[in-house]
């Protein structure tokens, strides 16, 4: 995988390195291409995607579009042109619905050329199509040598046992060559399960054991009923905490910011996703590939379903105003008769979201981490101290108490967090 | 000793040759079970290939699979936002600033929305707010997600849309011109509606608007007018009051618009020694008689000479001891001075002024700043009336009032109103006029509507909405300014308005806290009607005539619960009980002791505690209410009856809740005041009636004194800690030596307490109706409520005594000797005088530190906290029921079914609309759990998270219960007593402070504070 992904890298950077080279001349000022992409992304990319309509227009080739003297004037102060009463700058003005664009003073006109140098870099043909061939293969050779390596072992063992059926065959008829004598079966022998039967004791020791096994195992079955550790159900939308919170490093709070202040972390309205999406059409090419290779999921699509249900029109980069609410599975389920308050635990505590909901930044589809239990809540609520630093409310309470249990820290049991009625009303 | 006595079930079995008796006992059941027809049909017997061993392996597999099934989970979806608005977080609650103004009940409330949805009204308890925030008001909420509302406004009975409907109504208008129209809306007391309305007017000279109060408070408004020249109410505020003298008005019920509660309970509270004097003289046994210091029963006609006799006039000619009465009030109202008030709620405009007369130098009444919540006159609607019946008005518009339901001869009304040219209803049900109206226009809730009142003069109040409209409504001033072409919607007609009320005080500002007080005063009355002639107006005229003629008085009353009617549907006020007579589901003609045995009406109970009652029909000329249930009401005046307005309502309500008879018939002539006749019917009435009217039988539930005793003497000689022995010597059951348990250390953190007033409480109910909003408490319907299955867990207890006061009682039965002659005088006690005493207690868990219920349970399902709540965990209840035979307060209540979602029991918790107005912090219990107040855990564990998460201490204010938080009248105090600086802890210091049932020792986190009667006579 890793030879893969490199080879694929290196063969994109020659590709560009070629493109980049074969547009350069069409310039006015040569820029460095590479330079220019770290600006365009630093400062552009919120705004403009370089071939498709965005906030503002798609910049491949704008160079082309506007000379170069102009770009710079435009990039630096666009309202100034606009209100010179230029009459390109008032055109794209008026097409953008009349949203002013940031302007850039800090940028030199080197930096200006760079971006433009970068704005010639040519669409890369979509990775799916070059791809699969080698990850495929790869991974396919993957599964087959796993289910070759099996089956060989089983070919060997099933060998071993012909093999020593033959040696004993070979051995017995050596044995009665030799005028050895085979003892035979002697037929009024008792059946061994009969000789079990008839031991009474053991009848009594072993049923009991069986009674115990399954008392045992019936206990576990029943006392999973209704604990669902581990569901992992297919959402509406294939959304990857892996890429968002993990890659990323998307606090957990920005979009489940409810579980600061409300009982619920709320799942985010579409507006929050909108926020970043409004930008992000399409995933990078890294990572369409791996979520087609790895798991199976094209994620420009699901983004188009996000699209979809926000009422989002991307070409011409408006609301619609039709919505469908995405009706997600939710996975998380407390019974109704237990209270439970994000932000007591988010807040007060400052206990981190992975300490229930487990590792969520490596996960590419969402996972129940913990049994969701009453002993498993109570147990941790034995274990753990109150977060008293800085908080005036626990001042004296936690002076007192702690006092009187003779104790430097108070856990959450001792606060009376076991109490039945603070969590069923 | 084996009796050889005969018993029997029925006359039938006394009948020696019997046959049905023979068979009866032969029979193993009742009727024949069809074994040979089916065993004797061969053929089908024989066809069938399913053996019996076949059968039960289908049963086993089957039963097998459906459990096995069940195991797995549902899948629950979750559905944000698509765009969230700002100010909602879901699992927050938001709380705006709004009013009610529904033409019976005003007042500036606090509405609690979670997610988008109103789920409970709060008292908003900013300066300068209005009205009193009653049980009605707390119900209001419910009546929003009321299943039988209009959806879409109606054209000849079909739905329509507002298109059509506006279509159709202007073509009306066009046909109607020249003719005469009437327009007859509540009474909105709203500056920017009576300026729409004079717009209206002004497009279309042919209407004229008229105000109709469907309980009218016309007299009053009319001797205003007379005295002071506005028509309005005079206000009054009685905690200035040191002697409060009332003839027939019930001011702690809907007397003039009624909220002048809270303040009569501050003056209730002996302070320095000093409290005010209540003396009631009045003929149905209300709330303000049953708060009374002194109360005389006194018929309708007998009042009249009580507040002559009061204000100048001669006592001659009344009967002795009310002349008494009247004799020792007057000369302490010319004590008391200009502290001193008298009122009446007599329907007669002479009396009303006389009353405002001798008030004018008191304290206690504001003429200057009147109450505007009532504004129809009598006169003005008896014209309307007699217009529709003859025939001169071609057109109604009736806006929120519902004619052919509430008015008094509704059967030619009826058939008058289907034969008008134009009827047009604005209703948010198809009532009774609706039904019939060409025309519907469908309205919203309050709660759905925007708006303005001047509840006072110069106080101003907004309304707004609190959630999207539920149905294709439109407010009737929106379809006033569409129909006289003006393009603005009415919320900014209202700023309009407000731009000269506002001031220096910004909308934003104003809408926030829902109330301003203004200097500016803006007119939203109605056009007077003109010179009042004395003469014709209301009902002097009844009320002489009643003197005269044989009958019987009737006093027609509002029903704290019910009130007009106009929210018959909501399940939650036809289930509670009313304070007086603890019936719920049912209004009653309310009859003396003594009246009774002389016509031969009974009320008896039965065995499983609900009450019977004869049945009566109530005549009046030749106007017959049948069917009226009879109860005997200790302390009814002789030879009158009461009678609740609001019942009998069929339109638009639930058969369930379609209960009582419709009281409007009687309400002739617009008085509360008429001449009746009644008449026993057979059959028996069965009453939902949750307390029998047991006295105490001299226990110390309550605990009250006089204020003199309270001045004057010791502690323990009024309030006494209960002793128990110990080695032969008496120690006070307080002392730990005197307990059996080893009690926890609740010294630190909190430890909650509730502190509940007697003398501050009137037993008004809205701490019911607040804690089965905030607690999803169940509704469950006549029957079991009979069988005193009631799930309330709050109940307000309402106590008689039959001697003059509770000592008396205590000191007959200490008196008692003797097996027999103790079993004779206790039955003597439970006798209901003519005119006892009546106290209010408020019970609920009284969250013992030691609790009986606790020891009891077998699976530990509920508990003691250290913050000294008493725990009940509905998951883990079994429902054994120990806990609620071994409570001595019986406030543990059981679901004997399940009430949500079952159509046994159809009410808010049966369908979508309904369940909307749940509390989402609690609990929806299920069947056969035991449940119980739980001192509003959800409130106080929110106090405490917003504290800890702001990093702070929780002040005073912040914790509350819902029964707290909704008393106005300061009667119910919560907080933690760990906090010294707090009211509670003050209180649980205060000598008046006792425990309920102290001698049992259960030490209650609940207190009450000692009942102290100002029954010094002058």
């Amino acid at each position: 995988m890793l030879t893969i992904s490199t080879t694929v890298f290196a063969q994109d950077s020659a590709n560009e390195a070629a493109l980049t080279e074969a547009a350069a001349p069409a310039t006015d000022g040569v820029g460095d291409a590479a330079a220019g992409e770290a600006l365009f992304k630093a400062n552009c990319a919120s705004c403009h995607n370089l071939y498709k309509k965005r906030t503002g227009p798609a910049l491949f080739g704008v160079g082309d579009k506007y000379e170069s003297a102009w770009l710079y004037e435009w990039i630096k102060n666009s309202a100034g042109l606009i209100a010179s009463g230029d009459a390109r700058a008032i055109e794209i003005f008026e097409e953008y619905n009349k949203s002013p664009m940031t302007a850039f003073p800090g940028l030199s006109d080197t930096d200006i050329d760079n971006i433009i140098a970068y704005t010639y870099t040519e669409k890369k043909a979509p990775a799916v199509a070059e791809v699969p061939a080698g990850t495929d293969g790869g991974n396919g050779g993957g599964g087959v040598s796993n289910n070759i390596i099996l089956g060989a072992l089983a070919l060997v063992f099933l060998l071993l046992v012909v093999m020593l059926f033959l040696v004993t065959n070979t051995l017995k008829k050596i044995a009665s060559a030799n005028g050895v004598e085979y003892p035979t079966k002697d037929p009024n022998r008792t059946p061994i399960w009969r000789v079990f039967v008839e031991n009474q004791f053991l009848m009594l020791v072993s049923s009991i054991f069986l009674l115990l096994a399954s008392a045992y195992f019936m206990y576990g079955f029943f006392m999973q009923v209704g604990v669902d550790q581990g569901y992992a159900p297919v959402q509406p939308i294939h959304y990857s905490h892996r890429i968002h919170a993990g890659a990323n490093e998307i606090d957990c709070n920005y979009c489940h910011s409810s579980a600061r202040k409300s009982k619920t972390s709320g799942i985010p309205s579409l507006n929050v996703c909108m926020n970043c999406h409004k930008s992000i059409g399409e995933v990078a090419e890294g990572v369409q590939v791996e979520g087609l290779s790895e798991y199976g999921v094209d994620y420009n699509k699901e983004i188009q379903k996000l699209y979809k249900a926000v009422g989002w029109d991307e070409a011409e980069q408006t609301y619609t105003g039709k919505t469908e609410p995405v009706k997600w599975v939710r996975i998380h389920n407390l019974p109704d008769f237990a209270y439970f308050n994000h932000s007591q635990h988010v807040t007060v505590a400052g206990v981190a979201c992975q300490t229930c909901h487990g590792p969520v930044e490596e996960m590419e589809i969402m996972t129940q981490h913990a049994p969701l239990t009453m002993g498993w809540c109570i147990n941790c609520h034995r274990e753990t101290n109150v977060n008293v630093a800085g908080n005036d409310y626990y001042e004296k309470i936690h002076d007192e108490l702690s006092k009187k249990y003779g104790v430097e820290q108070l856990t959450a049991a001792q606060m009376g967090g076991l109490e039945c009625g603070k969590c069923h009303y | 000793m084996a009796s050889n006595k005969k018993y029997w079930k029925s006359v039938e079995e006394l009948n020696e040759n019997s046959t049905i008796v023979e068979t009866l006992q032969k029979n193993e059941f009742v009727t024949e079970i069809p074994t040979d027809e089916f065993l004797g049909d061969k053929e089908t017997l024989e066809a069938t290939s399913t053996t019996r061993r076949d059968f039960l392996k289908y049963v086993g597999f089957t039963t097998a699979a459906a459990s096995l099934a069940a195991c797995e989970g549902p899948v629950i979806k979750s559905i944000p936002y698509v765009i969230a608005p700002d100010e909602i977080v879901p699992g927050v609650s938001n709380y705006y600033a709004t009013t009610i103004a529904d033409g019976f009940d005003f007042a500036n409330v606090l509405v609690k929305t979670r997610e988008g949805r109103p789920i409970k009204i709060e008292r908003n308890d900013l300066d300068g707010v209005n009205g009193s925030v009653n049980a009605r008001v707390h119900a209001s909420v419910l009546s929003l997600y009321d299943n039988n509302r209009l959806k879409t406004p109606l054209v000849g009975g079909k739905e329509s849309s507002w298109a059509d409907f506006d279509a159709a109504v202007a073509q009306k208008m066009n046909e109607m011109q020249g003719k005469d129209i009437v327009l007859m809306t509540q009474t909105f007391a709203s500056p920017s509606t009576s300026k729409l309305i004079k717009e209206f007017t002004g497009k279309y000279p042919n209407v004229r608007h008229v105000v109709y109060d469907a309980v009218s408070s016309s007299e009053a408004l009319d001797a205003f007018q007379t005295v002071y020249g506005t028509r309005a109410m005079a206000d009054y505020d009685f905690s200035k009051a040191e002697v409060i003298i009332s003839v027939g008005a019930d001011f702690l019920g809907d007397w003039q618009g009624g909220g002048y509660d809270a303040g009569y309970a501050k003056s209730r509270i002996p302070e320095n020694g000093k409290m005010s004097r209540h003396v009631q003289f009045e003929a149905n046994m209300t709330l303000s008689g049953a708060n009374a210091d002194k109360r005389v029963p006194t018929s309708p006609s007998q009042q009249m000479q009580v507040l002559k006799a009061l204000t100048g006039g001669s006592a001659s000619g009344l009967p002795e001891n009310i002349a008494q009465a009247v004799a020792s009030a007057k000369a302490q109202l010319a004590k008391a001075g200009s502290k001193g008030v008298v009122i009446t709620g007599l329907p007669s405009v002479d009396a009303q002024v006389v009353a405002l007369r001798a008030n004018a130098g008191s304290v206690v009444m504001d003429a200057q700043k009147p109450k505007m919540t009532r504004q129809g006159s009598a006169l003005e609607v008896s014209k309307v009336m007699q217009g529709v019946l003859n025939g001169n008005i071609k057109g109604l518009i009736t806006v929120g009032v519902d004619p052919v339901y509430s008015f008094p001869n509704n059967k030619k009304f009826t058939e008058a109103y289907q034969k008008l040219e134009m009827s047009l209803a604005f209703a948010m049900k198809k009532d009774a006029t609706a039904e019939l109206a060409q025309l519907v226009a469908a309205t919203p809730h309050y709660l759905e509507s925007w708006g303005d009142a001047q509840l006072k003069k110069g106080t101003f109040s907004l309304m707004q909405p609190t959630i999207r409209p539920l149905f294709s409504t439109r407010q009737f001033q929106d379809s006033l300014l569409q129909w006289t072409g003006n393009s603005k919607k009415y919320y900014d007609y209202i700023k309009e308005t407000w731009s000269g009320v506002l001031g220096t005080t910004s909308w934003s500002k104003a809408l926030e806290a829902g109330v301003l007080v203004s200097g500016v005063a803006v007119d939203n009355e109605v056009a007077s009607a003109g010179a009042i002639n004395l003469e014709s107006a209301t009902s002097n005229n009844a009320l002489s005539s009643t003197a005269q003629s044989g009958g019987m008085e009737l006093t027609l009353y509002t029903k704290t619960s019910m009130g007009d009617g106009q929210q018959a549907n909501n399940p939650w006020l036809q289930e509670m009980p009313d304070p007086i007579s603890r019936a719920s589901w049912d209004n009653y003609v309310t009859v003396s002791a003594m009246d009774a045995k002389d016509l031969g009406l009974t009320n008896e109970n039965v065995a499983n505690g609900g009450l019977n009652g004869s049945i009566v029909n109530v005549k009046m000329g030749d106007v017959v209410v049948e069917n009226v249930p009879v109860l005997i009401q200790p302390g009814q005046a002789k030879n009158s009856v009461g009678l609740a307005l609001g019942y009998g309502k069929k339109a638009a309500v639930q058969e369930e809740m379609q209960t009582g008879v419709n009281a409007y018939a009687l309400y002739d002539n617009f008085s509360t005041v008429q001449n009746v006749t009644l008449e026993k019917v057979s059959g028996t009435h069965e009453f939902a009636c949750v307390q029998l009217h047991n006295t105490m039988m001299g226990r110390d539930i309550i605990i009250e004194t006089s204020l003199e005793i309270f001045n004057t003497q010791n502690v323990s000689d009024w309030n006494p800690i209960p002793k128990v022995s110990k080695d032969h010597e008496e120690i006070p059951v307080t002392s730990p030596d005197a307990d059996l348990w080893t009690s926890f250390d609740r010294s630190v953190g909190h430890h909650f307490n509730l502190a509940i007033d007697l003398n501050a409480c009137t037993g008004c109910g809205a701490c019911v109706i607040a804690c089965h909003a905030e607690n999803n408490v169940p509704v469950v319907g006549k029957s079991e409520m009979r069988r005193s299955r009631d799930m309330h867990w709050l109940r307000i207890d309402r106590y008689y005594s039959s001697e003059e006061s509770f000592v008396a009682d205590g000191e007959k039965k200490d008196s008692m000797s003797g097996l027999s002659e103790s079993l004779s005088q206790f039955g003597e006690m439970e006798n209901p005088a003519a005119n006892p005493q009546v106290a209010f207690q408020p019970v609920m868990c009284q969250h013992c530190n030691h609790a009986p219920c606790e020891t009891v349970c077998p699976v530990a399902a509920t508990s003691h906290s250290r913050q000294g709540q008493n725990h009940m965990a509905y998951n883990r209840c079994v429902g054994t029921r120990y806990c609620a035979n071994n409570c001595p307060y019986k406030v543990r209540r059981f679901n004997w079914f399940l009430y949500s979602e079952n159509d046994e029991f159809d009410y808010n918790m049966n369908n979508d609309l309904g369940r909307m107005v749940l509390n989402p912090d609690v609990n929806v219990r299920s069947r056969g759990v035991m449940e119980k107040c739980s001192m509003c855990i959800q409130k106080t564990q929110l106090s405490i998270l917003e504290a800890k998460r702001d990093g702070r201490p929780v002040s005073d204010a912040q914790f509350q219960t819902a029964c707290s938080a909704a008393c106005d009248k300061g009667a119910m105090t919560f907080g933690d007593i760990n906090d010294h600086d707090s009211k509670v802890y003050k209180d649980k210091k205060d000598k008046r402070m006792y425990h309920l049932l102290e001698a049992v020792g259960t030490e209650p986190n609940v207190f009450y504070q000692t009942k102290v009667r100002n029954s010094k006579e002058a």
